[in-house]
């Protein structure tokens, strides 16, 4: 449904997507998962038509992005960051005027309105000024806009940021049944863990490279056993010890030491026999997409 | 034609609609030329003279409000949508354009109702065409607005280029002293003036003074001038581009 193809954007010297090529699915939901400046937020541009790249190849449902947008356009829902409502507009009259950009009118228009406040459970609120409205219903609006004109695809630049818990999971929710029901193909751009464990598949993009791909599971099961992170006033001796006595991989960061390494508990106990006063705390977790992030790049994602 | 005719006119609605809910724009729009034009007239015991220019001044304060919003919603807001929409870009210009011009119409005709105190008595006739003069203005200084704001990316450049450019425009224009006595450089500038055009115009259909270039060829330089900037604003709208457009 979305194809990418060695696509590569500079703004100006800058190279903020080098080279990158994926394929999503019909009916996935596909994650773009990266810090901010990682290419995230132009990837998505291209994608939604807004700007061309400056080499490469993206086809979304079949229409080449730079030669076909207005054929892009009709197929593609696209959920912005910031809000892409009118703030003086009510909730109705936001999604009227968004039909009308469609050409929709009338009594499909009307039905279609009707139907996408029920879907997000916008209908008692159909005559509020966006402006009262809280930020999580603000996003569901933007959701309700964005799949008024029955897109294929559904684009979405970090929906859930700057939402509490409970009206992030909301979203999730939303998107989720929204796959299930119509079939919807779903790209989403984060730097949230818990959202992006939630996509059938990613791309982890680092300084415009993708740096990994495939389901959250696959990303984490490609770091073995645990992850073992050590505190200690000084990482960097730490790690070299460790890397020296046990044989293994230890990184240093800021005031830590991180090893990979199967059955973690048992290194534990070893690693703080081996090395008294050094440690000052210790702490053992499954990998998580944060640690497949920092294994592939060094750097972390918040 | 649906898909061409729907998006300018909901464009157009929504100019509308939200200036209703922010009523108050009315009264900074035609309050402080009318303020200005109070002062300079009754100082020089001469409101006839500065009639026009201050009506222009409302119609292009209105014209420069709306078009400011095309950058706040180009960050933030309702552009964003617009422009990831199938809806030609040329019919999303021309029903920002027809709603911003119409707003600043509206407003010149507040400042047409205050024509009395400027000793014009005008008939139905001339009340009528002044009115369509007035459109005429406000649909060419919004697209001039509209081609300043379509490319900047803050409100303070466009600031900027109001003090620098919109404003001397404004004070060159026959606003403020007539081509007739104007010297050398300031007349050549005069003459090449759309603004100029603007005021002669006005002047001619409401028997003030200062009149020249007469009302039919003033007419047609607004109006020329205006389809030019409607052409320019639909062509940068539609440019490809390799730079964010938000």
């Amino acid at each position: 449904m979305i194809e990418v193809q060695n696509l590569t954007h500079r703004y100006g010297a800058r190279v903020a997507l080098s080279n990158v090529s994926f394929d999503v699915k019909k009916g996935e939901i596909f994650g773009l998962l990266g810090p901010n400046g990682g290419g995230k937020s132009t990837l998505f541009r291209i994608l939604s038509t807004m700007m061309v790249p400056t080499e490469g190849k993206a086809l979304v449902a079949g229409c080449d992005v730079v030669r076909e947008p207005a054929a892009v356009r009709r197929q593609i829902g696209v959920v912005f960051q910031t809000q892409s409502l009118d703030k003086a507009l009510t909730v109705e009259e936001n999604l009227r005027a968004q039909g009308h950009l469609h050409g929709l009118s009338g009594a499909v228009l009307r039905e279609r309105m009707e139907a996408a406040m029920k879907r997000l459970g916008l209908l008692d609120r159909r005559k509020d000024l966006v402006d009262t409205l809280s930020g999580g219903l603000r996003r569901r609006v933007e959701i309700a806009k964005a799949l008024l004109h029955r897109p294929q695809v559904l684009l979405m630049d970090e929906a859930s940021s700057g939402l509490d818990p409970a009206a992030r999971r909301d979203v999730s929710r939303h998107v989720e049944n929204l796959r299930e029901s119509e079939g919807v193909t779903i790209l989403l751009t984060t730097h949230i863990l818990e959202e992006a464990d939630r996509c059938d598949r990613l791309v982890l993009l680092h300084q415009g490279n993708i740096v990994a791909q495939g389901s959250p599971d696959e990303l984490r099961s490609s770091i073995g056993g645990d992850v073992v992170v050590l505190s200690s006033e000084d990482p960097a001796t730490l790690a070299a010890k460790i890397c020296e006595r046990f044989h293994l991989a230890a990184s240093a960061r800021e005031n830590e030491v991180r090893v990979e390494i199967e059955n973690g508990h048992r290194f534990i106990a070893e690693v703080v026999e081996a090395f008294p006063g050094a440690v000052s705390s210790v702490s053992l977790h499954k990998p998580t997409l944060e640690d497949v992030f920092v294994h592939q790049t060094g750097a972390s994602i918040e | 034609m649906n898909s061409f005719v729907l998006p300018a006119a909901t464009l157009w609605q929504r100019e509308l609609v939200r200036f209703w809910r922010q009523k108050s724009r009315v009264l900074g729009v035609v309050a402080s030329p009318l303020v200005f034009w109070l002062l300079m007239g009754y100082g020089s015991n001469d409101l006839a003279r500065f009639y026009a220019g201050a009506l222009v001044l409302t119609v292009m304060f209105s014209a420069i409000f709306s078009t400011i919003s095309i950058i706040e919603d180009r960050r933030e807001g309702f552009l964003l949508s617009m422009l990831v929409s199938p809806a030609p870009r040329t019919s999303m210009v021309l029903g920002k354009i027809l709603g911003a011009a119409t707003l600043a119409w509206l407003q010149g005709l507040i400042f047409l109702a205050f024509a009395p105190l400027a000793g014009v008595r005008p008939d139905v006739g001339q009340v009528l065409l002044a009115a369509a003069a007035i459109f005429l203005v406000s649909f060419t200084l919004t697209g001039l607005g509209f081609v300043i704001a379509w490319k900047m990316d803050s409100t303070s450049g466009f600031h900027a280029i109001m003090n620098l450019l919109l404003v001397p425009m404004w004070m060159v224009s026959g606003s403020l002293f007539p081509m007739a006595t104007a010297q050398g450089v300031i007349r050549a500038i005069m003459w090449v003036n759309p603004l100029t055009y603007s005021i002669s115009l006005l002047n001619g259909l409401l028997g003030l003074p200062n009149a020249t270039p007469g009302p039919l060829a003033s007419a047609g330089v607004t109006a020329g001038f205006g389809l030019l900037l409607l052409i320019v604003s639909g062509l940068m709208a539609s440019q490809k581009s390799t730079k964010s457009a938000a």
